[in-house]
């Protein structure tokens, strides 16, 4: 059963790289970004940018399924107006429900789905690849440095290099990215145990972004690194719409049970000091 | 109820005298908060009150998840992200539930640990040993279907590789399989299955916390000396004891609120952090993950289950004896299980006279060794099935197993208990001090 399940494990990731067994080793930037920590609140005006970033770019292929239009303008996330939501919602063509007849989106509806074969939905992106499993392996970089989904995103967009020396034609068709760890590996980068001998692998998704793909409103500089820390904000916000509330919701409740925890303790002193009497040394 | 002498209900009033002619309601109650409870328990007899709680816990917020939630395999991925964005306060429902799980495991435990050290499973108290071990596998059986419904990659594949461990089973496992799916692979029967029975047994574990609960309030406490309440009058009683209401009942809270402070920590700010991020890819029959992960609290049992490879001999010894009956497969599946009987079969299994490991010297190594054990066999198991993993779990697995069949019953013959304390309060006294003249 275990064995079947390996082989057909590594059968899938063969024949999903290109006769190539899955890579080794992925470099990760530790980006800090605004959401992170306890008290961590998502910058609006990034998720703002971010929603720019996804729209001009990722949205050519990918879908964010499980994301309503109208959460645009819900607290904590991008805050959209709600008229420009509106507006926003009406560049998409939606098949509806109940007239089974192709009509203008609403805010009510949901991003669409992916257009392109094979290009993941990006809605829960930045959980997937986030946890103690993750990246890291141990989870322990999650835990202290925040290291997650927001991170392996923007270190996916930022780390596309050119190929190494050991493959420099690369695999026809996909990229060198030194952050992917789930791709392909020429047998020319490994070593004798079959190791990859560089850091992480070939990915079939083309570098995306470039230097001043979007015109941003604002006026922030869209370097590669700034469109990058926006849409991987942005796709966290897509995520975890609630991640605000959630941390509001933690504190109360940490605060609350603090004290009354240190209450309850008060009184079990007290009552239990008729039965213990006096400590002795 | 008690064996320990104590005073009980009175009715006083003419309606509570009515009532208890009929329903002697209120004096069930009234004997059961105000049970005498050692009064020398420690620190880790919190346990008991933080899995009640749990259980509350995960059957309200699970109650009201199921309002939201479609058991379908279309709709079950996207009923849950329906939860987390649309319902109000979902997502800490969700959550909570979710974590939930992982309290109730931490907790569960190191309550049998607690139990095991203190020789909480020696006569009189088997049958209370024998129920928490049946609610400890009906937990587990309750988490695993749980971590399916959810429907996402590893909901799909652990449930492929759980229910595939049935099919282990020589002649009718196949059989037996198909029966648990209600098909031949994991699908929409499956899920719906899982749905019921997910909701049903809570309830059923309910039931039988109140027999645990029923046969220790018969039996008395055990406590951290091990040594027996004594019962020939109230008034002897009274010294070893306090009633379970306001003494144990505040410490219980105290300690709730502690251990709540930080569940609401890591809910509020680290959710995702216990559980596997694949499990956010819904559900593809289609793509195996690279590594198969149980939750963390199947752990140590699941490196058990791996252990066993063909290659061991006892395991090649098992199948020529059983003329290939019992391979390699089925070898790990009565590991695992085996694993969990010898625990249930302890009160039988420890030979000593003395119930508390604080008066056994030996013993107390071994015990150590046993938690150090079962901390190694979690992390093993989560590593993967690679040298050199698989001989440290081969050896995890095998210390396991030799503490119960082999270190227990050696341990009462040949070790040399030290002095025990004569009475609960000559040990609570030690501690404290009397009060000189409780009477005065």
């Amino acid at each position: 059963m275990f064995r079947k399940i390996a082989l057909t494990a590594s059968a899938l990731a063969i024949s999903a790289s290109a006769a190539m067994a899955a890579g080794g080793h992925a470099e990760l930037t530790d980006y800090a970004f605004a959401h992170e920590g306890p008290f961590g609140k998502f910058d609006q005006f990034q998720l703002q940018r971010g929603l720019q970033v996804y729209t001009e770019v990722c949205a050519a292929c990918h879908g964010l399924k499980y994301v309503p239009i109208r959460t645009l303008s819900d607290e904590g996330g991008p805050q959209l107006p709600e008229d420009q939501v509106r507006a926003y919602a009406t560049q998409f063509t939606v098949t509806d429900e109940e007239t089974g007849e192709d009509r203008e989106g609403k805010p009510t509806d949901h991003f669409p789905v992916s257009g392109m074969e094979g290009a993941p939905d990006l809605s829960m992106m930045a959980k997937a690849r986030a946890g103690f499993h993750g990246p890291y392996g141990t989870g322990l970089s999650q835990l202290f440095n925040g290291m997650g989904g927001p991170e392996y995103i923007y270190s996916i967009l930022t780390h596309y290099e050119e190929n190494p020396e050991c493959a420099p034609d690369g695999i026809d068709g996909f990229y060198y990215n030194t952050s992917f760890p789930n791709g392909g590996v020429p047998d020319s980068c490994k070593d004798e145990h079959g190791v990859s001998t560089v850091p992480g692998s070939w990915i079939a998704m083309p570098p995306p972004l470039a230097d001043d793909q979007v015109t941003y409103a604002d006026g922030t500089a869209a370097t590669v690194s700034q469109m990058s820390a926006d849409v991987s904000s942005f796709l966290m916000w897509a995520a975890e719409p609630k991640l605000m509330g959630r941390k509001e919701a933690g504190f109360k409740a940490v605060v609350f049970l603090i004290i009354l925890g240190s209450l309850l303790y008060l009184t079990n002193k007290r009552i239990w000091a008729g039965v213990k009497g006096k400590k002795v040394a | 109820m008690a064996g320990i002498p104590h005073d009980h209900y009175e009715p006083k009033s003419s309606a509570e005298k009515w009532l208890h002619k009929r329903l002697p309601i209120a004096g069930l109650l009234y004997d059961t908060i105000m049970i005498p409870t050692p009064k020398n328990l420690n620190w880790m007899w919190i346990w008991g009150i933080i899995l009640t709680f749990c259980l509350a816990l995960q059957i309200v917020t699970g109650i009201i998840l199921v309002m939201h939630y479609t058991p379908h395999v279309d709709y079950a991925f996207a009923s849950v992200e329906h939860i987390m964005r649309n319902v109000n306060g979902g997502y800490m429902i969700r959550y909570l539930h979710m974590n939930g799980a992982s309290l109730f495991f931490v907790a569960v435990y190191l309550h049998i640990f607690r139990g095991l050290y203190y020789g909480s499973y020696k006569a009189p108290r088997e049958v209370t040993w024998i129920v928490g071990m049946l609610i400890y596998l009906l937990m587990m059986g309750t988490a695993f279907m749980g971590y399916v419904l959810p429907w996402g990659q590893m909901s799909f594949w652990g449930a492929t590789v759980i229910t595939g461990l049935f099919g282990a089973i020589p002649g009718i496992g196949p059989s037996i399989q198909t029966w648990l799916l209600g098909g031949p692979a994991v699908d929409n029967a499956t899920l719906n299955r899982f749905f019921s029975l997910h909701y049903l047994l809570p309830f059923v574990i309910a039931g039988l916390v109140a027999v645990h609960i029923w046969a220790f309030h018969t039996t008395g406490n055990n406590n951290p000396t091990g040594v027996d309440v004594r019962r020939t009058s109230k008034e002897e009683a009274a010294k070893d004891t306090v009633p379970f209401w306001p003494y144990y009942v505040i410490k219980d809270l105290f300690a709730l609120a502690v251990i709540l402070a930080v569940f609401f920590a890591i809910v509020g700010f680290m959710p995702n952090y216990l559980g596997h991020p694949d499990n956010y890819i819904e559900a593809n029959p289609l793509a195996t993950p690279a590594h198969i992960v149980p939750e963390w609290y199947f752990l140590p049992f699941y490196a058990i289950l791996r252990a066993f490879t063909a290659d061991v001999w006892v395991v090649i010894a098992a199948e020529w004896i059983t003329f290939g009956i019992v391979d390699a497969k089925f070898f790990g599946v009565l590991a695992m299980f085996g694993a969990i009987a010898v625990m249930a079969l302890a009160p039988w299994l420890d030979t000593s006279s003395v119930r508390s490991g604080r008066y056994r010297p030996m013993f107390k190594w071994w015990f150590a060794l046993l938690v150090v054990d079962f901390i190694v066999l979690m992390w093993v198991g989560a590593m993967p099935a690679e040298e050199p993993y698989a001989t440290i779990s081969l050896i995890a697995s095998a210390y396991w197993f030799a503490y119960f069949l082999v270190i227990l019953p050696l341990l009462g013959v040949i070790e040399k208990p030290l002095p025990q304390p004569a009475t609960i309060e000559d040990d609570f006294n030690a501690h404290y001090g009397a009060k000189a003249h409780p009477a005065e």
